[in-house]
């Protein structure tokens, strides 16, 4: 009796200051906060290139072509998102589902292609002091001076693509969830064996797989605490959260590979 | 979520379901195009600062695009539209008003 005589007052709340629903005001506040983040991290790479006279400029025709396919991959699936979003408000569960997976599928492209772009560049000698060495690869390190004369591009490099790549694993989680709810987990679980025993040990990746272990456990308490079907609301606020990470390599892009783009 | 929330994430969908689909593949025919162009622009050998100038440019059209049609922010309400990104802009003028006239400082007066 009572709650009906709550809801029957449209009143009793106030409307949104913002003219959305809450859910959404949310995701904005915490994007604007991440972009923060990401806008630090790219000012630190800038102040590092302008204050670095011998800034190198190490990227060959096939990382910048790399580089380039991972942006249309993120682009593609922006679109996919987009599209998944549209069927969700149609309330076409199966388009919505198979979108969202296309999403998916575009964000693991991203993260592959990614994954053996950083692998080839740690074989080559652009590496962190806390990165494990590669057997063998000594001799032959083209990148070892680079690591050695300007520190700043390998810590700022890995610091900010490293990030935004942890920003798009997290993505592909979220929509994972959304699209198939429980179902997604042994499928996580799958995927973090799979990282950790396909990379040898001394990869970065090796360690970094355990990400997909951390997020199936919060993600199974997540799921067992409040277990619901995620409706158009929540697609789209999922979808505000891809777009940002497409929005974020759009600046990364052209900073850091296009300017350090080996010209012959 | 609250009535309110229900009524106001309806009228959201509402507008949403208009929105054409053609619409969604242009703009993602003119990002393809623009990282196109960048990507063109990097082997031309130009100077760099006009090169930086050009792919910022471009970069941001790309994430004008991005945020008014794919995050949808073209069709909330202008206060909202104002607030977000006024205040992001903001912030990252205030990092460009301090970090970059510092790391010009460190080449003029030369890196020890």
């Amino acid at each position: 009796m009572a709650e009906s005589t709550v809801h029957d007052i449209p009143s009793v709340y106030e409307p949104s200051l913002f003219g959305t629903y809450s859910k959404k005001i949310g995701m904005w506040l915490f994007l604007l906060s991440d972009s923060l983040t990401f806008g630090a991290l790219l000012y630190a790479y800038s102040y590092g290139r302008i204050s670095t006279a011998n800034w190198p400029t190490p990227f060959h025709s096939e990382s910048i072509v790399n580089a380039t396919i991972m942006t249309a991959f993120l682009l593609t699936s922006s679109l996919t998102m987009v599209l998944a979003v549209r069927a969700s408000v149609q309330h076409d569960a199966k388009a919505q589902t198979l979108w969202l997976l296309a999403t998916m599928l575009c964000g693991i492209g991203f993260i592959v292609l990614h994954g053996r772009e950083w692998s080839n560049l740690i074989a080559e000698g652009l590496t962190l002091p806390m990165f494990p060495k590669v057997p063998g690869h000594e001799a032959a390190s083209e990148f070892a001076n680079v690591s050695q004369t300007v520190p700043q591009f390998a810590a700022t490099f890995f610091g900010l693509t490293g990030m935004h790549m942890l920003h798009v694993t997290l993505g592909v989680i979220y929509l994972g969830v959304i699209a198939l709810r429980r179902k997604f987990i042994p499928i996580l679980l799958v995927l973090w064996l799979v990282a950790w025993l396909a990379t040898p040990a001394y990869s970065p990746f090796h360690y970094g797989a355990h990400v997909l272990l951390i997020a199936a456990i919060v993600c199974g308490i997540i799921l067992w605490l409040k277990p619901k079907v995620y409706d158009s609301s929540d697609v789209e606020v999922a979808g505000l959260y891809w777009h940002f990470v497409d929005l974020v390599w759009m600046f990364i892009f052209p900073l850091v590979y296009l300017m350090s783009a080996k010209i012959l | 979520m609250e009535p309110d929330q229900i009524a106001i994430a309806e009228r959201v969908a509402e507008e949403h379901r208009h929105h054409k689909k053609a619409q969604f593949f242009w703009v993602w025919g003119a990002l393809l195009v623009m990282t196109a162009i960048e990507v063109y622009l990097t082997y031309q050998n130009m100077e760099p600062i006009k090169m930086l100038t050009i792919l910022m440019g471009l970069s941001l059209i790309k994430a004008a695009l991005i945020i008014g049609f794919f995050m949808h922010l073209r069709y909330e309400v202008s206060r909202m539209k104002w607030l977000t990104m006024c205040s992001v802009v903001a912030c990252l003028i205030l990092m460009t008003i301090f970090f970059f006239p510092d790391a010009k400082r460190i080449i003029e007066l030369g890196v020890k």
